[in-house]
């Protein structure tokens, strides 16, 4: 089964792979050193969409921003395509764009239209001319559906719709890999099922690998080719679930016998491990 | 509600100019009570005045001018203290006291801004500026007017120091503290595009700051008023509070009367310029409020 979605993962994408090998987080706020990952191995092909599914306070978020290039690690090492993003020498990776983030409360800048949101990426790189920026931005927001709102500032328009000019934003620079860190956790549910077939839309159009952080089990199954269901703090794969339901998949998913199949497959660990952090009075950082 | 103006409507309205918006905040202000209760608030503190001083006679308002002394003097084409509206000496007082104002308020302004900005930005910088400063920021304006007379030569530029020194602190601080409540994710999320330190800075610290610093300014205009009259009294010619202090040494009453009024009628419409041109230059704030309010 798993060669069958690495396959169909890497299909096309040749970039975008991450090796995070035997990573150790420990903040030492005060002395009182609080172990946020736990030698946590994960191997992400290019191209996949590997869901982070784990209890709050466990220890995603910092995983995802040493990843980022946000802080340092402890030890282990991450390396993205072969090359080392942060280990033995180099503790913080640096930030850059072939690593994106979508973060948890949406970081659009609120003092710029849309449409200069998108562009910004580009421009601060400063290759390309500035209407050839503008240009490709128009035609990713009209490929994205966001056409007539490239004057709005992020604060006029929906959440859901700000999250979409964010994965554009995003998307504009060619990045290898998207990091998403619980992007939906406060849409309601329906506007999270539109969130996410925009979501799988906008990927099959543009393949990259990408890491998302979520605790809503049915959202990982189905936007997944795989769940790394970690345990409670300190973080480390607990159990990996392969979702061998096809790409594309559209919302008819959530009905089909394999899809609860999976679900009850994955439930018990992660009720299991939610209970724990309950236990341990867990919160998030 | 006009549709035209509503700014809640994506596509047709994303060009809402900043006079429309102005427009559509004006006239939703005169659909609300607000403005009604504001006649009531200003009618009653005449009728109080009129009454204290012309009909019930009190006795601690004796020597209190009523309000018809006041604006008969104020309007008057022959004034009997010799000021009013048609006095040109009326608009020397208004003039100067707002030139030393515009000079303390952008001098307080162009270093506080940046200072500010540079506090907030850099821990090393913040370390060993901000205690100096915190040092120096409670005390009173009036503590410094001795200091300023000696330091500086003339009487024009004590008052302008005074004047400028409270509104530098308001602003320097504000402007800090803007910078300090941006969220963190703003900075990442510009580092992960590809922006460097500096771009970070010009796109991300001064926009996010803005809000705060517009604050700062609301304030700095705010005290530039008050140390400036109180500047006015103890040194300079000319000003409304020299106005206001001289006029009580020649027992000339209605005219401290004349220059407090116009002294909160200038200061009101300082304070609202620094309020539009912060509409005016934070457009992205002024429709994420228009859209709360509806
Ligand atoms: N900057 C920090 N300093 C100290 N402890 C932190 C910091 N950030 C997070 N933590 C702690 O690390 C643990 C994991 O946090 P986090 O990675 O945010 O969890 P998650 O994203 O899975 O909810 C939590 O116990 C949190 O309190
Ligand atoms: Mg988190």
């Amino acid at each position: 089964m798993s060669t069958v979605i690495t396959e169909q993962a890497t299909d096309t994408v040749t970039e975008g792979a991450i090796r995070i090998e035997d990573v150790v987080k420990i903040y030492d706020p005060d002395g009182a050193a609080v172990m946020a990952v736990d030698h946590c191995s994960i191997d992400i092909p290019a191209g996949e969409i590997c869901m982070i599914v784990g209890p709050s306070g466990c220890g995603k978020t910092t995983l995802l921003n040493a990843i980022a290039g946000f802080h340092d690690i402890t030890s282990g090492s991450i390396h993205l395509d072969g090359e080392l993003l942060c280990g033995p020498g180099q503790p913080e990776a640096v930030p850059g764009s072939d690593r994106i983030v979508v973060f948890q409360n949406g970081a659009l800048f609120p003092w710029k239209t849309n449409l200069d949101n998108i562009a910004f990426g580009p421009m601060m790189a400063g290759k390309l001319s500035k209407q050839e920026i503008y240009d490709k931005a128009r035609s990713m927001m009209a490929d994205a559906g966001l056409s007539g709102t490239e004057n709005n500032y992020p604060g006029e328009v929906s959440s859901g719709l700000r999250r979409r000019v964010e994965i554009v934003r995003a998307l504009m620079n060619d990045p290898k890999v998207l990091l998403f860190d619980e992007p939906y956790r406060a849409l309601d549910s329906l506007t999270k099922s539109v969130m996410h077939e925009a979501l799988l839309e906008i990927y099959y159009r543009n393949k990259v690998t990408i890491f998302f952080i979520t605790h809503d089990l049915e959202e990982a199954i189905f936007l997944g080719h795989r769940l790394i269901i970690m345990s409670s703090r300190p973080c480390k794969p607990k159990k990996i679930v392969e979702v061998d339901i096809p790409h594309p998949r559209d919302y008819s998913v959530l009905t089909s016998q394999r899809f609860r199949e999976i679900m009850n497959e994955a439930k018990d660990v992660v009720h299991e491990e939610a209970q724990k952090a309950f236990d341990a009075g867990e919160k998030e950082g | 509600m006009d549709k035209s103006m509503d700014p809640t409507t994506s596509a047709s309205s994303s060009e809402v100019s900043s006079a429309a918006l102005t427009m559509f905040r004006l006239s939703s202000w005169l659909k609300s009570p607000r403005p009604y209760l504001m006649l009531i608030g200003f009618a009653a503190v005449l009728a109080f005045w009129f009454f204290s001083v012309e009909v019930w006679k009190l006795p601690r308002f004796v020597d209190m001018p009523g309000p018809t002394e006041v604006f008969t003097e104020w309007f008057s084409k022959e004034p009997y203290y010799g000021l009013s509206v048609y006095t040109p000496e009326y608009y020397k007082h208004i003039g100067i006291s707002l030139r030393r104002i515009a000079f303390a308020f952008f001098l307080a302004t162009a270093l506080g801004v940046p200072l500010g900005l540079f506090l907030g930005w850099s821990k090393t910088f913040r370390e060993f500026i901000f205690p100096l400063f915190e040092l120096l920021r409670p005390i009173p304006v009036l503590a410094w007017v001795p200091l300023a007379i000696i330091m500086f030569a003339g009487s024009e530029t004590p008052v302008i120091f005074l004047t400028f020194l409270a509104s530098f602190f308001a602003t320097t601080l504000n402007t800090m503290l803007g910078v300090e409540s941006i969220d963190e994710s703003y900075s990442r999320a510009a580092r992960c595009l590809g922006a460097n330190r500096w771009q970070t800075f010009k796109h991300v610290v001064v926009p996010g700051a803005m809000p705060y610093i517009f604050t700062g300014l609301q304030i700095s205009i705010g005290v530039a008023w008050f140390s400036l009259v109180a500047g006015e009294m103890v040194s300079g010619q000319y000003g409304l509070g020299y106005l206001i202090n001289t006029s009580y040494m020649m027992i000339e009453y209605p005219k401290i009367i004349i220059g407090m009024i116009t002294l909160g009628i200038v200061g009101y419409t300082t304070s609202a310029m620094v309020r539009i041109l912060g509409d005016y230059l934070m457009q992205w704030r002024v429709r994420e409020l228009a859209l709360g309010d509806n």
